[in-house]
């Protein structure tokens, strides 16, 4: 029997609702079954905590007196370069800036201490931040020049604004190479040392929504720590690749873009972080209700470690030379299992995710649920599904011929 | 027959043992195994050693004492390399970085466990952490 999301609401507000994390509807559905679990539970929380590259946070300082232009200026917060090009007091700060001096991988592999992750992170904390900036100066925003300092409760308002987030699925790292690497992926070690991945499998949130049925735009989630929203279907989004009988997505699939209030947020859940050789970044905490409409979501949901695969992929030489080859496929629970075998070699594997964080979030949100604090929401549009012709393509580079 | 012990100390050689050869000394007076595990000299000449030492009770404690005498300032390494579990994540990125073993992941709670016994102090941790959650203090 199908049910709808007004039906779970209202059961959600008398206390009545059923909610279970995406680890525990495992064993749910593996003892009662997947028709009785889809009858008695009502929502599957889901939860993933990683590096997510694709963050930032708009700011609005409020304006100075006399007035300052900010757009078409500079800007930096903590001096890291921070992007102002909209209208007199609206910033950006994406979490891979840098500040200008930061010597890069100028002598390999650079450490990238300080970028904008961490100043997001400083900033949720309640740390004072120090904004300085230049502006050209007109009749009506006379000011040229700006140094204070800022905190996130004088700002009228800081929105986190990540236009990419929540991978389904993402690639095994490793290297083929004699040499060891610095990556996004971490540092990997020369002829198959390591192998390092970054999803939390059976508790990431479009892993155990595929199809994206109940997840879309408008979608209230954990974002954070506070409250967000689906935005819109990520940049890079890209749903129509290979899927398991189980419809799951072998390779990295839809992506989602989130929005939601950095005032609400915790630095618990918004890290700011450094990859050696690589650059700066921001770990995110992010976990999606799935409402049990029926037995076919329920079944996505109760999806394993065993049944989710993703690609082995060399990142010595396939990855920066945007070949597709990949080593093999593996599970979940193979990877989880501390070691998987590549080229006939066993190699040990590390995740860059963070699994005990997941399983919290997924809990925080079962408990928001379970309180009555948190209804879950109808998406206002779905996203882009298989059929949509939204793909992931590369650059059609033509260079300019002088 | 003593059991034997095992212990990775961190020695601070003052400027003034520098012309002497105090491992020499560990080594063939208190018939103590030695495994170098890290050893640098700061700008003003006082130096750094990361050692593991192996021997019988009798003659591990006083091959210390020897060097206590000598003015060998005496650390134990366990003490000196700290998680701030604050800032750790509990991803894993640590774990097959580390060349000895000294991070692995529990596996109920998939929370990273630190086993400072096994650390060697090489640092490599430090700059693979993402957050940055991983100290050493000598």
């Amino acid at each position: 029997m199908a049910k709808t999301i007004a039906e779970i609401n209202k059961r959600i507000k008398e206390g009545k609702a059923v909610v279970v994390t995406a680890e525990e509807i495992i064993d749910i559905a593996r003892t009662k079954g997947i028709t009785r679990a889809a009858q008695e539970v009502d929502v599957v929380t889901t939860g993933t905590f990683g590096v997510m590259c694709s963050s930032g946070a708009y700011l609005n300082i409020g304006h100075t007196k006399p007035r300052l232009k900010l757009g078409g200026g500079k800007a930096y917060l903590n001096d890291v370069l921070a992007y102002p090009g909209f209208a007199a007091a609206d910033l950006f700060i994406g979490s891979n800036a840098l500040p200008d001096d930061d010597p890069r991988n100028r002598i390999r592999p650079g450490e990238f201490n300080y970028g904008g992750g961490h100043v997001i992170e400083e900033l949720v904390a309640g740390k004072d931040v120090r904004l300085s900036a230049t502006a050209y100066g007109t009749d009506c925003y006379p000011r040229k020049k700006l140094d204070t300092w800022v905190n996130i409760k004088d700002l009228n308002q800081a929105t986190l604004l990540n236009i990419r987030n929540a991978y389904q699925n993402y690639n095994v790292a490793v290297n083929l190479s004699d040499k060891l690497i610095y990556t996004y992926m971490g540092m990997l070690k020369p002829r198959l040392g390591n192998a390092t991945y970054s999803s939390a499998g059976q508790l990431s949130p479009l892993l155990k929504d595929p199809y994206y049925r109940t997840i879309g735009i408008g979608t209230r989630i954990f974002l954070g720590g506070g409250i967000g929203y689906v935005a819109w279907h990520g940049t890079q989004h890209n749903p129509d690749v290979l899927r398991g009988d189980n419809g799951v997505p072998k390779r990295g699939a839809g992506t989602l873009a989130v929005i939601g209030d950095l005032k609400q947020m915790s630095p618990h859940w918004l890290v700011g972080t450094s990859m050696l050789g690589y650059g700066c970044s921001l770990g995110v905490g992010i976990g999606v209700p799935i409402p049990v409409l029926d037995e076919e979501v329920l079944r996505h949901a109760a999806a394993t470690d065993g049944e989710i695969f993703a690609a082995v992929v060399d990142y010595s030489d396939a990855y920066p030379k945007m070949k597709p080859d990949i080593l093999g496929e593996v599970s979940y629970a193979e990877l989880k299992s501390g070691t998987i075998k590549v080229q006939g070699k066993n190699v040990p594997t590390a995740s860059l995710s963070s699994y005990s964080r997941a399983v919290e979030i997924s809990g925080i949100l079962k408990g928001w649920i379970q309180k009555g604090d948190f209804l879950l929401t109808e998406s206002v549009a779905p996203l882009p599904g298989v059929d949509s012709e939204v793909t992931f393509k590369p650059l059609n580079e033509r260079p300019v011929e002088y | 027959m003593m059991a034997a012990v095992s212990k990775r100390i961190v020695l601070h050689f003052p400027r003034r043992t520098i012309d002497r050869p105090i491992i020499w000394h560990l080594a063939r007076d208190y018939a103590l195994e030695f495994n170098i595990l890290k050893a640098s000299i700061g700008p003003e000449q006082e130096g750094l050693m990361v050692i593991e030492l192996t021997g019988t009770q009798e003659d591990y404690d006083k091959g210390i004492n020897f060097l206590v005498k000598t003015g060998v300032k005496i650390q134990s390494l366990s003490q000196d390399i700290i998680r701030n579990e604050d800032r750790c994540t509990q991803c894993g990125a640590c774990v097959t970085i580390c060349p000895a073993n000294a991070f692995c992941i529990e596996p109920g709670s998939r929370k990273v466990i630190f086993d400072n016994e096994k650390c060697v102090a090489c640092g490599l941790c430090i700059k693979a952490c993402p957050p940055h959650a991983m100290e050493v203090h000598f």
